[in-house]
């Protein structure tokens, strides 16, 4: 043999034996893919951020306090809405439904809540910027709880007396007020406006407090370990995966497509599988566009309302100095850059809680796969996703991933 | 001589394959990370680096700036306003930085910044001191 051909020969032996053994090493993932799937893993979530906006976010009596809220159907105008109404503990707390059921229907899908402690934005599209401002939205929403301010503040004298002072310092005395809000129907905007401004305070800051107790009930609910995790933490401790912990090949095909080709990883990262942040990804809008007559600007339209809201991080009724709120105050304020845009969801359990999207507009995973591959046009605004061109088996084996997470 | 380019094809081949095999995304060809860039206008040489080295990717963090002169006298009273985004995504940054503190010694502090993907991200900065101003770009790739 010419020497060249020699060289030729051992050139790709070489190549290929490192090759060969990064993928007998790994479990057929590259440094990269394994490296990836680490980011992805339960054991990469870090202890929950502090909430500096509430003091009593990490206090166990408010903790308790804020679970029988959660569950207390008796703030609302029927009798019958709680939080857990629609954030049903049995189903990571979502409801299946495209739209919430409440007092009337909501424009949107209700969200998941494993985690949610880690978000730095709420809802959808981020109009709020705390767990605790966020309880204090579907109370006065007139489709949710249907409930007003005042009508929580003198509940929670009544019922709530006691567990409420011991955390909270004392309730103001409140004469027999009526429904009262300033975001009500037109009745509960007068009555509102009836109030002085002390009583107008003093009702706020009953009402801020129990969405700091609800947070911290909130706040303890964490995402749980899936078969993906057990998988990472095999591979990361230089162990080949056993039998509880391993993925098929289809599964694992699926992995690398998530964090290569598909480019899912881009909006999907981190333990909770979101970036928290805002993308408009050309979902359309629902169906039933009765319900939705007008198109649905996301994150565009959260921006003022978030900065508008007393409720906020630098308003009077939140417990942090100026310094502690950085999202509110260099949130970006580019309304083009935000049209239609959403919060992706952490995509953990995604596969037990169907229908997808905003307004639940695809009801199986499968057509959420079809969506990434064909992205279309978007409504308003632009989509930032590109069309992926995946092969009937990828498109299976993106699914099989899914479902495992 | 034919086979021999053949095979040199196909080493470039397994090569090639291997690196790419070992590669995540692509980066532009020769993208310049250096983190310290004179400006367009050759008015200031600018140096830019994370407060805190360790700063997670997509939690809100801040940056020092130093901006001096090209022979190197340190730059006092600038004013910095910050934009940037993805090149390659199309897209701008996700939250406004704002400088909000001069350190003194050309330093100052940059506050709000978060960079929510991986890739590659620009970093633009435009400097204004005595009247002058001028801008520049850094190329930041995150993991
Ligand atoms: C009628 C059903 C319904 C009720 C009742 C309800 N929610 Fe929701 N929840 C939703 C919907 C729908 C969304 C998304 C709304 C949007 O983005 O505009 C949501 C979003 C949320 C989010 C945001 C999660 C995230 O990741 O951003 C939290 C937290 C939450 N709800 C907590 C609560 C609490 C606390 C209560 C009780 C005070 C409550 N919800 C009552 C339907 C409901
Ligand atoms: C550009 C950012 C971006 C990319 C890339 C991306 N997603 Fe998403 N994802 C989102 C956003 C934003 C939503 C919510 C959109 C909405 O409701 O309008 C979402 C929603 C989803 C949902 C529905 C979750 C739920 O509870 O409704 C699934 C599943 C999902 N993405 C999977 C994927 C997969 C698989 C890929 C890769 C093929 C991917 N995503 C790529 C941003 C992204």
């Amino acid at each position: 043999m010419k020497p060249l051909y020699l060289g030729a020969l051992i050139g790709l032996v070489v190549s290929g034996s490192i090759g060969g053994y990064y993928y007998l090493q790994n479990n057929g993932l590259n440094e990269a893919q394994l490296e990836a799937a680490r980011t992805l893993s339960l054991a990469s979530l870090p202890t929950l951020p502090t909430d500096p906006s509430n003091a009593v976010a990490d206090n166990p009596a408010a903790i308790a306090l804020g679970q029988s809220l959660f569950n207390e159907t008796a703030l609302s105008a029927n009798g019958k809405v709680a939080c857990a109404t629609c954030h049903l503990e049995n189903s990571q707390f979502q409801d299946d439904l495209p739209l919430g059921q409440g007092i009337g229907t909501t424009d949107r899908r209700t969200m998941p809540l494993l985690g949610v402690g880690y978000a730095s934005w709420l809802f959808w599209d981020g109009r709020k910027d705390s767990l605790w401002s966020q309880a204090l939205g579907p109370i006065e929403s007139t489709v949710e709880h249907g409930f007003t301010r005042t009508q929580v503040a003198t509940y929670v004298a009544k019922n709530y007396q006691e567990p409420y002072e011991a955390l909270l310092g004392p309730l103001t005395t409140l004469e027999t007020l009526p429904a009262a809000s300033p975001l009500g129907n037109d009745t509960q905007q007068t009555a509102w406006a009836e109030l002085d401004s002390e009583q107008q305070n003093d009702i706020n800051q009953i009402f801020a407090n129990v969405g700091k107790s609800i947070a911290a009930f909130e706040r303890t609910l964490l995402p749980v370990e899936n078969q993906f995790d057990r998988y990472t933490a095999a591979l990361l401790a230089g162990e080949s995966p056993t039998e509880k912990a391993t993925l098929s090949q289809k599964e694992i095909d699926g992995f690398k497509i998530f964090v290569g080709k598909g480019e899912c990883i881009q909006c999907h990262n981190g333990p909770r599988l979101t970036d928290e942040f805002f993308h408009n990804t050309g979902v359309a809008s629902p169906q039933n566009s009765v319900q939705n007559p007008v198109i649905d600007h996301g994150r565009a339209d959260a921006i003022a309302i978030v900065e508008a809201d007393i409720f906020n991080c630098l308003g009077p009724y939140s417990d942090a100095n100026q310094d502690q709120c950085g999202e509110l105050r260099f949130m970006s304020r580019d309304e083009h850059l935000f049209e239609r845009a959403f919060k992706p969801p952490s995509l953990r359990g995604v596969a037990e809680r169907a229908p997808y999207m905003h307004a639940g507009q695809l009801a199986t995973l499968s057509l959420v796969i079809e969506h990434y591959n064909n992205a279309p046009t978007a409504v308003s605004g632009h989509t930032e996703l590109n069309p992926l061109g995946l092969s009937t088996n990828e498109k299976a084996s993106l699914l099989a991933f899914l479902e495992v997470l | 001589m034919k086979k021999i380019l053949i095979l040199v094809g196909i080493i470039i081949l397994a090569v090639a394959a291997f690196v790419a095999f070992k590669m995540f995304q692509p980066l532009p060809e020769n993208l310049d990370t250096a983190t310290t860039q004179t400006t367009i206008e050759g008015h200031y040489s600018v140096t830019v680096s994370p407060e805190n080295a360790d700063y997670q990717r997509n939690s809100l963090h801040n940056w020092i700036v130093e901006v001096t002169t090209p022979d190197g006298m340190p730059v006092e009273d600038a004013q910095i306003t910050i934009d940037g985004g993805m090149p390659q995504h199309g897209h701008g940054l996700p939250t406004s930085p704002q400088m909000t503190q001069a350190l003194g010694e050309g330093r100052y502090k940059i506050e709000g910044v978060r960079f929510n993907m991986r890739g590659w991200w620009e970093f633009k900065l435009t400097i204004t001191a005595n009247n002058t101003v001028d801008n520049v770009t850094f190329n930041l790739v995150m993991n």
